[in-house]
C-alpha cells in the first residue's frame, strides 16, 4: 500500500518537477515568475489531445508534437509579453504582465473548446506489472522513464553544451554575459522554448495518466509546480526536480493518509512553510547551479 | 432612504452601485497594500471571504447584531492580515505574490470543508441589512479617510517604501512594520468590503472568492493607477459596469482582462490615472502665462 | 570629541575581505573624508555605519554607543542620515514629498493621527511642511518642489538628497561621492554648501569622494582605504604629504 502510494506520488511529483524546471530556469535567467507557465502545460497537453484525436498517433509523436508546439508558443509569450517590459520596467508591471497572459491563455482555450473535460482516447493498452508487493501500470513506468530521460538530457544539455554554457553564464550575470558576445535575448528565447517543451511533456503525461485535460488545469499545476520550485530552490534546475518528486509524494501521501478535502491546500501549506522557514529551498544557494 | 431610492431608480442599477460601492472598499484596501505600498498581494479574495464569513456566521449562528458581526469580520481579516505578513513581508515581491495566492487557496479550501459555513454550498439566509444608504456612506468615509492617510507621515512612508526600500529605511522608516501595517489596513477593507457583500447578497460560497474574484480586484487597480484614490474609484466603476454593459461579450470578459493587463503593462504601466495629478492639471488649466502657438 | 569611532571593524563578503580591522576617530564638527581607489571599501564602511551591514567583526560607537546590529532605520533615528552613490529618491513622489518622508525618523504621528487628523499630527505637519520649504529653499530646489524627483537634472537629484537627509536634523551626515558627475562651478557650489550646512547645521560630515580637489579643500580630516586597509589618517595636510599615500592613490591619479 506505501509503496504504491510512493509510485503513485513520484509519477505525479514527475509531471510538478516538468514543469518546475520550466519556472526555474526562466526564474534564473530573468527573475520573473513566468505566471502562464502552467497555461504552457496546459496547452501542451490539448496539443497532444489534437494530434491523438486527429492523426491517431502514438504517445511519443504526440509528446514530441506537443513539445515542438508549446516551444513555439513559449518564445511567443516571452517575445509579445515580457521582452518589451525587460529592461524599463518593474518586477511588478513583469509579473502583472505574466498573469495577464495566463488569464489570456486560459480563457482562450476555454472559449475555443469550452470548460468541460475531455477524455484522451485510449491510446495505449495498459499492462499492470506486479514486482514483488508493488503494483506497476506500463503507463506509469512510461512517465517516470520518460521524465528521467528529459531531466537527465536537460541536465547533460546544460553542462555540455555551447548553449547550457551560454544559459549559465546569463543566470550568474546577464549584463556580463551579453558583454562576453552572448546575445541575451537569443539565450532567454531559448530557455522560454525549452521549459515550454519540458512542461508541455508533463502535460501529455498527465492527460494521459488521469485521462483528462481541461482550460483550467494549468493554473493549479502551475502554482503547485512553482510550489516545488521554490522547495527545491527557485534557480536550481537539480532542485526543481527533487522538489517536484517531493512535493507529489507529500501531496499523495497527504491524501492517502490524512484527508482528500485538503489535496490542494497541502502545496501552498508546504510553500508557505518553506519560504518562512528556509527560503533558500532545499538546493542552498551555495551549492546551487543556477540556470 | 432606500426605500425612496427604489421609487426612483431602477433596481438593476441600484444593484450595481452597491456592487460599486462595495467593490471600492475592497479595491481601496488592496491599493494600500498594491498600489501604495507596492506589495503585490493577488489573494485579496482571500480576506474577503474571511470578513464575509465571519460576519455571516455571527449574524445567522450566534444572532449578533450587524455591527458587531461587521467589525467582527473586519477585524479577523485584519488579524490575518497580520499573522501573514509578520513572516513573508521580509520576502521579495514575487515570492510574496505567491504567499498570497496560497493564502487564499488555503482559506477557500478551508471553507469548502467548514461545516458552519454551509461547506461548499455556501452558506444563505444572511440577514439582508445592507443597501444603497449604507454601502456609499461607508465608502465616501473610506474615500475621504483614505485620502488623509495618505497624504500623512504614514502615508508617506508607505510610498516611500514602493519607491525605494533601502532609501526609506535611511529616513528612519521601519519598513517591516510598515507594510505589515498596511497588510492589515488592506485586509481590514477587504473583510469590511466582504461582510457588507454577505448582508447585501444574503447568500455567499467559496466559489465566490477564489482566486480570479482576485485577479478581478487586482485589475481594478492596475486599471486605475497604482496608489492613486482616483483611479482605483476609476478602475472599480469601469470594470464593474463593463462586464455588465458589454453582454454580449461577457464570455469574453476575461481573455479582455488577460489582454488589457499586458497591454496596460506595456504601453501604461502607471494605469489611467497613476500619474496624473491634481496638481498637474490645475497648472494647464489655470495657466497664466501668456503663449501663443510653438512656431 | 570623537562623535563617532570604528574600532577594528572587519567585514567579509563570502571569503573576500572587503574591510580589514579598520580604525577610525571622527571628531564632532569636522568635516571628514575617506578616500581610496575604486573597490577599497569606502562605501562598505558607510553601509556599516548606517546599518545595511553588519560587521563580521569590531565595533562602531556613536556618541558613546555601541551600534553596530542596529537596523538602519534605528540609526537614522539617533541622528544618522547618508546620501547615496547612486542616487535613491522616491522617483514618483513630489520633490517636497521627498523632503517629507525624510522627517519620518523625528516625528511620531502614528496610524489613528494620520488619518483620523488628531491635533497633535496638525501641529505636526505643519511643522514639517515649514521645516521642508527652509530645507528646499537652502538647496534651491524650492521652485521645483512639486515636480517628480525624478525629473530635476542630475546635480538637482543629489542636491534633493542631502535635503531630505537633512530633514533628519541629523548630528552625523555621510555624503556618498556627492560631486560626481558635477561640473566645475556645480562643485564649487557644492563645496561651500558643505561649509555652510556644517557650520549652520551643527554637522559632522564623513564623506566618500573621488575628486581630490573637492576632499583637499572642504576636509579637515582624512582617512585612505586601500583593499580594505586603513593606510593613512590624519590632518588633510599631513595625509596629502604621505609617500605611502601618493604612492598608492594620489601618484595614480596626479
Amino acid at each position: 500500500m506505501f509503496l504504491e502510494q510512493l509510485v503513485n506520488g513520484l509519477t505525479l511529483g514527475s509531471s510538478y518537477a516538468l514543469i518546475a524546471l520550466g519556472y526555474t530556469m526562466v526564474y534564473g535567467i530573468i527573475q520573473l515568475i513566468n505566471f502562464a507557465h502552467g497555461e504552457i502545460y496546459m496547452f501542451g497537453a490539448f496539443a497532444g489531445l489534437f494530434l491523438v484525436t486527429l492523426f491517431d498517433v502514438n504517445i511519443f509523436v504526440a509528446l514530441l508534437g506537443a513539445m515542438a508546439f508549446c516551444m513555439v508558443l513559449g518564445m511567443l509569450v516571452e517575445r509579445v509579453a515580457y521582452r518589451p517590459l525587460r529592461g524599463k520596467s518593474s518586477r511588478l508591471s513583469a509579473l502583472i504582465s505574466a498573469i495577464g497572459v495566463s488569464i489570456f491563455l486560459s480563457t482562450l482555450m476555454a472559449l475555443l473548446r469550452g470548460t468541460n473535460t475531455t477524455r484522451y482516447p485510449e491510446i495505449l493498452k495498459i499492462h499492470t506489472y506486479h514486482l514483488g508487493p508493488l503494483e506497476l501500470s506500463s503507463l506509469q513506468i512510461i512517465i517516470l522513464l520518460v521524465s528521467a530521460l528529459l531531466m537527465i538530457g536537460l541536465q547533460l544539455m546544460i553542462q555540455r553544451t555551447r548553449l547550457g554554457k551560454a544559459m549559465r553564464a546569463c543566470s550568474q550575470d546577464l549584463d556580463a554575459a551579453s558583454l562576453m558576445g552572448i546575445n541575451p535575448n537569443r539565450i532567454i528565447s531559448y530557455t522560454f522554448a525549452i521549459g515550454s517543451a519540458l512542461a508541455a511533456a508533463g502535460g501529455v503525461m498527465v492527460g494521459i495518466y488521469y485521462n483528462a485535460v481541461w482550460p483550467y488545469m494549468g493554473t493549479m499545476a502551475g502554482l503547485k509546480a512553482f510550489s516545488a520550485a521554490v522547495l527545491g530552490g527557485i534557480g536550481s534546475v537539480p532542485g526543481a526536480m527533487i522538489g517536484g518528486l517531493t512535493l507529489g509524494v507529500l501531496e499523495i501521501l497527504g491524501v492517502a493518509y490524512l484527508s482528500s478535502s485538503y489535496k490542494d491546500a497541502i502545496a501552498f501549506g508546504i510553500l508557505i512553510l518553506v519560504l518562512i522557514v528556509r527560503p533558500q529551498g532545499i538546493m542552498g544557494q551555495k551549492i546551487t547551479k543556477k540556470v | 432612504m432606500d426605500a425612496l431610492l427604489s421609487q426612483y431608480i431602477d433596481a438593476y442599477y441600484l444593484h450595481l452601485m452597491v456592487l460599486i460601492g462595495i467593490n471600492i472598499i475592497l479595491v481601496l484596501g488592496l491599493n494600500i497594500i498594491t498600489g501604495v505600498t507596492g506589495q503585490l498581494s493577488m489573494g485579496h479574495a482571500g480576506f474577503m471571504s474571511i470578513g464575509a464569513y465571519t460576519a455571516a456566521i455571527m449574524s445567522v449562528h450566534l444572532a449578533f447584531p450587524f455591527w458587531a458581526s461587521l467589525l467582527a469580520g473586519a477585524t479577523a481579516a485584519a488579524a490575518f492580515g497580520f499573522l501573514l505578513g509578520l513572516p513573508t513581508l521580509r520576502l521579495e515581491g514575487d515570492y510574496l505574490a505567491m504567499v498570497t495566492i496560497g493564502f487564499a487557496e488555503i482559506v477557500r479550501v478551508f471553507f469548502l470543508n467548514f461545516e458552519p459555513g454551509g461547506k461548499a454550498v455556501g452558506l444563505s439566509g444572511i440577514p439582508e441589512h445592507t443597501g444603497f444608504t449604507l454601502v456609499w456612506t461607508m465608502a465616501l468615509l473610506i474615500i475621504v479617510l483614505n485620502a488623509k492617510l495618505l497624504n500623512s507621515r504614514i502615508g508617506r512612508s508607505f510610498y516611500a517604501i514602493r519607491e525605494n526600500e533601502i532609501a526609506a529605511e535611511a529616513a528612519g522608516i521601519n519598513t517591516t512594520r510598515l507594510k505589515v501595517l498596511a497588510f492589515m489596513i488592506g485586509a481590514s477593507l477587504a473583510g469590511l468590503g466582504g461582510g457588507l457583500y454577505a448582508h447585501y447578497m444574503t447568500y455567499i460560497a467559496p466559489q465566490d472568492f477564489g482566486f480570479m474574484k482576485s485577479i478581478e480586484l487586482l485589475n481594478m487597480v492596475v486599471l486605475g493607477g497604482m496608489g492613486s484614490i482616483p483611479g482605483a474609484i476609476l478602475g472599480t466603476i469601469v470594470l464593474t459596469l463593463a462586464p455588465e454593459m458589454l453582454r454580449i461579450v461577457a464570455e469574453y470578459r476575461l481573455l479582455f482582462y488577460g489582454a488589457l493587463l499586458v497591454l496596460l503593462m506595456i504601453f501604461r504601466p502607471n494605469g489611467l490615472l497613476g500619474d496624473i495629478r491634481w496638481y498637474d492639471f490645475k497648472k494647464r488649466w489655470f495657466n497664466k502665462g501668456v503663449k501663443t502657438w510653438p512656431s | 570629541m570623537a562623535i563617532l569611532s570604528l574600532e577594528g571593524v572587519s567585514q567579509e563578503f563570502g571569503g573576500l575581505l572587503a574591510l580589514d580591522q579598520v580604525r577610525l576617530e571622527v571628531e564632532a564638527g569636522k568635516v571628514f573624508g575617506i578616500i581610496g581607489p575604486n573597490g577599497a571599501g569606502k562605501t562598505t564602511l558607510f553601509n556599516i555605519i548606517t546599518g545595511i551591514y553588519t560587521p563580521s567583526s569590531g565595533q562602531v560607537i556613536y556618541k558613546e554607543k555601541a551600534i553596530n546590529g542596529l537596523p538602519p532605520y534605528e540609526l537614522a533615528r539617533l541622528g544618522i542620515a547618508r546620501t547615496f552613490q547612486n542616487i535613491r529618491l522616491f522617483n514618483k513622489l513630489s520633490v517636497l514629498d521627498n523632503v517629507k518622508v525624510g522627517f519620518h525618523g523625528v516625528t511620531k504621528a502614528g496610524f489613528f493621527g494620520s488619518m483620523l487628523g488628531l491635533p497633535g499630527e496638525r501641529r505636526e505637519e505643519k511643522a514639517i511642511s515649514k521645516r521642508a520649504h527652509e530645507l528646499l529653499e537652502m538647496v534651491g530646489l524650492d521652485d521645483k518642489k512639486m515636480e517628480y524627483a525624478d525629473s530635476l537634472a542630475y546635480g538637482e537629484q543629489r542636491r534633493l538628497e542631502i535635503a531630505r537627509a537633512l530633514a533628519l536634523n541629523p548630528s552625523l551626515l555621510l555624503l556618498d561621492e556627492p560631486a560626481a558627475g558635477m561640473n566645475a562651478s556645480e562643485k564649487l557650489n557644492l563645496m561651500s554648501f558643505i561649509e555652510e550646512i556644517r557650520d549652520h547645521e551643527d554637522l559632522t560630515i564623513l564623506l566618500v569622494e573621488h575628486d581630490m580637489n573637492v576632499v583637499m579643500n572642504i576636509c579637515d580630516q582624512i582617512a585612505v582605504l586601500d583593499y580594505g586597509r586603513k593606510i593613512a589618517d590624519g590632518p588633510t595636510e599631513e595625509v596629502k604629504n604621505d609617500p605611502r599615500v601618493i604612492q598608492s592613490y594620489l601618484g595614480v591619479e596626479a
